[in-house]
This record gives structure tokens, C-alpha cells and sequence, in this order.
């Protein structure tokens, strides 16, 4: 169907927010905006980072999973004890696919679970002196890890355990940094502020580990990734154009990066960020303590890898520059066959988006290379800063929704009728019954990696075996004419 | 005759412990089975009918076991003066953990075992002074506790900590059938105490169950480890618990209160002479500045 004009998608967002009583059509209207790419700054036209409302399906996570899930939990070589009771450890294990290499159990621990597994009499008695005895058993069991996080769940914040001291005193008793970590799930709205939690406790418990240590050599062209956490391997597929440019990628944030590395980063010359709402605190941290710039890049699709890469290039002399040209020359025919080969197949397809990170809007160009056009998007714990980034990226007339409610989401898409939906586990199922092909972008529904010309050739692939299966013409029941199936999108 | 369930609450240091066992003993006297349920991490509320320090708490054992699903009734429940059955709830140190959360485990738990049999007359909870959290308000919860006793004296800091014990009590009377069931009034020996305390009760809607004034033998029996009537029978003061104890009994008289405002309770403190007439003229005024004006 045909684009939707500003006034039409204007109208469809008045409908939509009928049906809510008065105080929550005025809550959620801030939230839901049409794009309007003249606009510089997205507080004119929209409102974030604010508490969800009950019941809406909420996609949101919280603090804990902000900073045990995302920022804390990759770094391979670290235990990180989720402290309390066992489920929010357990049924988050391994779930967000940050590959790693390493001998899990012996000198890397990513898909493992430590918890303090907290009963009755450790909230009623406090678990400090458990979490003491946890340190040290860590330390006669897994010798080999390089230090201790302690991720903090609902009980401790309430309980008042005095975590920072049990830390202290475990740092002086196995030799290794222990860091508390105060991300209890019930702070903030969302996992974002368990990001910045997290951002927090590095600056404050890791990053200064080797001011004054000049044992590490470095180079001129030594660059930090901040906020790849190489889900499905993201960070290794970008790792290697920076490599092959001439640059020396000294840390990896946080996805199969070690502490060392987190350690060494206050001595590059370039802080290169991804992910920017989950880790930009800690780089703009760097650029006032050590004065290291860092700038934004994006590494989905050929258009924006090539304009990321001359970015960064520019930041260094001609060699790097050169190497940059090279890179890009190198992939070329790669990417072009890619194109070729998918985009006869997707040009014209409509996508809505709704996902967390980055995401809703560095996956546009890679899109837009395969000749699809991003029609809504929107973030589940953004802030405005994020939406500001997004103006430019959407077309005029788009739909932008923040924290969209599930009702909103489907009523959306109803209207909107997109080709293709890329959001999480728990709207992929709901939609796939709608009709509609849905790729879940969180774990890229167990693909990847989809980061940098390698990543490219999956995500196409991905894409169009999703929109283009055969199953789809298969979803109109065969008693249903097509007055009745009104709802049924079949893809071409 | 069907159980009943009785919370002591009051402002700490009150004597809400030692009126209550004095009480129990009475109420055993008079041929009563009761029980206390020490909900208190000092586990001070059995020492003087058991004649001991302190007693074992559930929640000592439940850590020492393993968890509380570890512990029978018999570990945790002791007989003691007049065949009054002692649990002690227990809980923290002063500074760590969750004692509210340990309250709550442990009445569950005395539930799940069945400590509430068809024969006890009377379950008595001696909660910690200042329900500074939900944990404390366990008793006072749908079918637990239905008559609150509020221990005060005639000091302002006990009548404000009544009245707002009584607004705890409003939340959960709404929702189920705890009631106030009076003030029993512990003697500091200030002025009209008896009359100041019959006025603050006639104003949210109760009584001043009974007036005990002060003795030294209280003090005397304490440091046995006993209580009144079970130290010296005789004394008149042991009376004055056995009245206590029978106005209990036969009290029938339990209400939803309707606690003040602040404003009012200070009226009422004024009218008693013990707060002074507020003079907002010196509201914020350093010393060097009121010998100015």
C-alpha cells in the first residue's frame, strides 16, 4: 500500500489513543509523534525515558538487566554474582547470545550462573556474609577469573546489605578487582539506568586500575569498540574492517571483552562508540578524565559502514584514511553481489521497527541498501537524545512510538500494513499469527552476525528468507475469501 | 471459646513486654490457655514466663537449619509460668537484614505447623515499638490479630505514637476485622496521666482499658525473670494485672478508631499543660536575634 501522508498518519495516531481513558490518551500522546525531519531537537515532538503505564506489555526490562544483561555480563573473564534470589540470574543465562572465546568454567564464564541464590534467612539475617563467602569459594573454585562483579537484585537495595564493603574487604582478600554494583531491578523506568549504574560502577571500581602504569605499549592508532556486546559475533565482524584499516582495536566493550581491556582503555587515542544509550556515559567519562574523544559510528550496511569508516579515518592521518579507502574497495564486489542478489527481492518492502539499543535506527541504512524503506520505528528505553539521532535517519511522515504499548503496536500495524516487523520474542508471535513476517532483532532471532560486510550478507540473507517464504501464502485459511481475511497480508 | 488474637502495640521502652506477660500470667491464672508470639528481634518478649534470657527465636533456628521448612513446632515452641506456650519470632542485629521480613516468616510458619489449636483462649503479639515497615504490620493483617492494645503513658511521645499506631490500624480495619480494642494506660506518674489518657482514647474512639500505675516490684519481679504474679501474688500490683486481665476478657468493646490530627493531639497536650502554647513569633530565630528583639 501506499505511503501514508502526514495528515493520515497524524489521524491514525489520534485513533489509536481513543480508546484509552482520559489521564492515559494524555500520557501515552506524548510518547507516539510523526516524523518531521525538519526538526533538529525530538522534544518538539516527543517524550521518553518515563514511567511505563500497567498494562500496557510493556517491553521493557530493569536496572538489573541493564547492568548484570548488557554492560557487565559479557566481559568473559569477570564472574559476575547476580546477588539474590536465583531466578532473575537464572532465567536470564545466556539468553542474549554475546559470543565469546574462551574454556567456559576454566578462564571465561559468560553462560554461567554465580548467584547468592538468597532464601527466608538471608533476607531476614542480610547476605553480606554469604556474598563474603562466595567471593572466596569463587576464588579457590575458579581460579583463573580476573575479578568479581556483584549485580545487585531487588532484595539487597531494600534490605540495606552493605555490598561496597564486602567488596572492599574481597578485593584485599583474593588480590582481584571485586565490584558492587548497585543496579536493584526496582530503580528507574527501564533497563537504562541499570546501563548507566553499570557505566558508573566501572568508572568508579575499574577504570583507573592502571593510571600511572605505562607497561602497556600503545600506538597511534589504538581505538576502543564501546557498546558492541558481538551478539550472534557482531563485534568480531567489526573488529576485523577496523583492523584492516591500520587500527589497533586495544578493547572490546563489552561483548567477549576482557577486564584487561577495560582496564587498558583509558590509553587509546579514539573512543568508538555503537551502542551510544548503553555506554555513552562512560565515553563521555573518558573524554573529561583522559581527554579522549569519541565519535559514533554504525556498522549496518555497506552505506553506513563506508561513512562510519571515513568518519573514524578522519580522526588519523593518511595512512588510516588510505586504509579506509581499502577497505571499502575491498568489500565492494562483496557487498554489490549481496545487493544484487537481494535487493530485485526486497526493493519496496516496509519495515516497522520496535526494538531497544541502537537498533531503531542504525538498522535503516542497512535496510535502505536493500532498497526497503523504514516506515516506524521506535525505542523501548531511549532517551530523547536518541530520538534527536532519529529525525534525520526516518522519512518525513513515519511513525515514531516510545515504549509502544502492545495495543498501539498491533493497531499500528493493522494500518500500516508492513512487509516486514523487527522487534522482540514477545511481539513475534502475536504478529507471525497476524500474518505478518517479524524477525526478532534482539538476538537477531538466532542469526548474526549482522555488524559490518560480513554481518551484511546475513542480514539480507535473513531478511529476505523471512519475507519471502513460502509460508506466508500458506496463511490465508482456503474457506476464507478476501473480503474476510482483511487482516491477512500476504507477502509477494 | 473461639480463639482470640490480641496485638500489643505502643511507643519503645513503653512497657508493652512487661504488661503483656504480667498480663498473660493473669490471664492464665484465671485458667486461660495462651500463647505469646515474641515478634521482636530483641526476643525480650517471654524471658520473664520462661525464666530465661532470651528465648531460641524461629528465625535463629530456621538459619542454624537451613531454612524454616527444617524446624518442627516443638524446636521453636517452649511452656512456660501457668502453661503459657513462648514463641519468639526473632530475627537481625540492629543494621542488617530485613527483621519485618522475619516477622512475617516466622507467623507463617507457626500457621503452617498448626501452633494455633482449638485449645488456646488467647494469642498474644508483642510487636516491636515503631511499625516502621509492613513485616510489623503482619499481626494486624487479615486473620491474624483482631483486638490491638495500644500500651501508652501520658508522655507526648507515647500519645503521638498511639495515635499513630491507630492509623495503621484504619488501613487494615477497612480491609478486614482488626478493631482497636483500647489503650491500656503504664503509668509514668505525670500529671492527670489517668484523665489525659481517657480524654486521647474518647477522641479516637475508644477506651482506657485499665489504668496501671507504677510499682517497684515490677522492677524486683523483672530481675528474677518473673512477673508479678508469679513472683509475690500478693503484691497489689499483681491485682492491678489480674484487673487488667479480666477487663481484657470480658472486653467486647472494639472499634474502628478514628485517630486525630496532629493539631488536635497537640490541642489536647496543651490542654493537659503538657506542651506549651506555641509561640510562632520565635520560629527560626537564632538566640543573638531573639535578645535583640
Amino acid at each position: 500500500m501506499a505511503a501514508l501522508t502526514r495528515e493520515e498518519t497524524e489521524a491514525l495516531i489520534q485513533e489509536v489513543l481513543e480508546i484509552y481513558p482520559e489521564q492515559a490518551k494524555k500520557d501515552r500522546a506524548k510518547h507516539l509523534a510523526v516524523n518531521d525531519q525538519s526538526l533538529e531537537k525530538s522534544n518538539k515532538c516527543i517524550t521518553s525515558n518515563r514511567k511505563s503505564l500497567p498494562g500496557v506489555m510493556t517491553i521493557r526490562g530493569c536496572a538489573y538487566a541493564g547492568s548484570k544483561g548488557v554492560v557487565w555480563g559479557p566481559i568473559k573473564d569477570m564472574i559476575h554474582i547476580s546477588h539474590g534470589p536465583v531466578g532473575c540470574g537464572q532465567y536470564s543465562r545466556a539468553g542474549r547470545r554475546n559470543y565469546y572465546v574462551g574454556t567456559t568454567g576454566v578462564n571465561t564464564f559468560g553462560t554461567m550462573n554465580f548467584t547468592s541464590d538468597f532464601t527466608e534467612k538471608d533476607i531476614v539475617f542480610g547476605g553480606d556474609k554469604k556474598l563474603a563467602k562466595i567471593i572466596t569459594e569463587i576464588e579457590g573454585l575458579f581460579p583463573l577469573h580476573k575479578g568479581i562483579s556483584i549485580q545487585s537484585e531487588c532484595p539487597i537495595g531494600l534490605i540495606g546489605d552493605d555490598i561496597e564493603a564486602v567488596a572492599k574487604k574481597g578485593n584485599k582478600e583474593i588480590g582481584k578487582p571485586v565490584v558492587p554494583v548497585r543496579c536493584e531491578g526496582f530503580r528507574g523506568v527501564s533497563q537504562s539506568l541499570g546501563h548507566h549504574i553499570a557505566n558508573d560502577a566501572i568508572r568508579d571500581w575499574v577504570l583507573g586500575n592502571r593510571d600511572g602504569d605505562d607497561s602497556f605499549p600503545t600506538t597511534p592508532y589504538d581505538v576502543a569498540v564501546i557498546g558492541d556486546y558481538n551478539i550472534g559475533g557482531d563485534a568480531w565482524a567489526s573488529r576485523t574492517l577496523l583492523e584492516e584499516m591500520g587500527l589497533r582495536v586495544v578493547a572490546q566493550w563489552s561483548g567477549d571483552g576482557t577486564l584487561a581491556e577495560i582496564e587498558n582503555t583509558p590509553k587509546v587515542k579514539l573512543n568508538l562508540i555503537h551502542c551510544y544509550r548503553s555506554m555513552n556515559y562512560i565515553a563521555r567519562h573518558m573524554e573529561e578524565k583522559y581527554k579522549i574523544p569519541w565519535i559514533e559510528y554504525n556498522f549496518f550496511g555497506p552505506t553506513k559502514i563506508a561513512e562510519s569508516l571515513r568518519r573514524i579515518a578522519s580522526h588519523f592521518d593518511e595512512t588510516i584514511q588510505a586504509g579506509a579507502e581499502k577497505v571499502i574497495a575491498k568489500y565492494q564486489a562483496e557487498y554489490e553481489a549481496v545487493i544484487a542478489k537481494y535487493k530485485p527481492r526486497l526493493e519496496g518492502k516496509r519495515v516497522m521497527l520496535y526494538i531497544g539499543g541502537l537498533r531503531p535506527r542504525h538498522v535503516i541504512g542497512a535496510y535502505e541498501d536493500l532498497g526497503m524503506e523504514v516506515v516506524g520505528t521506535g525505542y523501548e528505553f531511549g532517551h530523547n537524545d536518541d530520538y534527536d539521532r532519529t529525525i534525520k535517519e526516518m522519512g518525513n511522515a513515519t511513525l515514531l512510538y516510545d515504549d509502544v504499548t502492545g495495543y498501539e503496536f498491533e493497531e499500528f500495524v493493522k494500518r500500516v500494513q508492513p512487509d516486514l516487523i523487527g522487534s522482540g520474542i514477545k511481539e513475534k508471535y502475536i504478529f507471525q499469527k497476524m500474518g505478518v513476517p517479524f524477525r526478532q532483532m534482539h538476538s537477531w532471532d538466532y542469526s548474526g552476525p549482522y555488524h559490518g560486510y560480513d554481518g551484511f550478507a546475513i542480514f539480507a540473507r535473513d531478511m529476505d528468507m523471512t519475507i519471502n517464504n513460502p509460508c506466508w501464502k500458506q496463511v490465508k485459511a482456503p474457506w476464507k475469501t478476501d473480503a474476510s481475511s482483511d487482516a491477512v497480508k500476504v507477502a509477494a | 471459646m473461639a480463639l482470640r488474637q490480641c496485638a500489643i502495640y505502643g511507643k519503645g521502652g513503653i512497657g508493652k513486654s512487661t504488661t503483656t506477660q504480667n498480663l498473660v500470667s493473669a490471664l492464665a491464672e484465671l485458667g486461660n490457655k495462651v500463647m505469646i508470639v515474641g515478634c521482636d528481634p530483641k526476643a525480650d518478649s517471654t524471658r520473664l514466663i520462661l525464666h530465661a534470657k532470651a528465648q531460641t527465636t524461629i528465625m535463629s533456628l530456621a538459619a542454624e537449619a537451613g531454612s524454616v521448612e527444617d524446624l518442627e513446632l516443638e524446636d521453636v515452641l517452649k511452656i512456660g509460668y501457668g502453661g503459657i506456650k513462648c514463641v519468639e519470632s526473632g530475627g537481625p542485629e540492629p543494621g542488617v537484614g530485613c527483621a519485618g521480613r522475619g516477622v512475617i516468616t516466622a507467623i507463617n510458619f507457626l500457621e503452617e505447623e498448626g501452633a494455633y489449636d482449638d485449645e488456646l483462649d488467647f494469642v498474644f503479639y508483642d510487636v516491636l515499638g515503631d511499625v516502621v515497615c509492613g513485616g510489623f504490620a503482619m499481626p494486624i493483617r487479615e486473620n491474624k490479630a483482631q483486638e490491638i492494645y495500644i500500651v501508652c503513658s501520658g508522655e507526648m511521645m507515647a500519645m503521638y505514637a498511639a495515635n499513630n499506631i491507630a492509623k495503621g490500624i484504619v488501613k487494615y480495619a477497612n480491609s478486614g476485622s482488626v478493631r482497636l480494642a483500647g489503650l491500656i494506660c503504664n503509668s509514668r506518674n505525670t500529671a492527670r496521666e489517668d484523665e489525659l489518657i481517657s480524654a486521647l482514647a474518647a477522641k479516637i474512639g475508644t477506651t482506657m482499658i485499665h489504668f496501671v500505675p507504677r510499682d517497684n516490684v515490677v522492677q524486683r519481679a523483672e530481675i528474677r525473670r518473673m512477673t508479678v504474679i508469679e513472683y509475690e501474688p500478693t503484691a497489689k500490683q499483681a491485682d492491678e494485672y489480674r484487673q487488667l486481665a479480666i477487663k481484657i476478657r470480658d472486653n467486647r468493646n472494639f472499634i474502628i478508631p478514628t485517630p486525630i490530627t496532629m493539631d488536635e493531639l497537640e490541642e489536647l497536650m496543651m490542654e493537659f499543660g503538657i506542651l506549651e502554647q506555641e509561640d510562632e513569633s520565635v520560629i527560626g530565630k537564632t538566640a543573638a536575634e531573639l535578645a535583640i528583639a
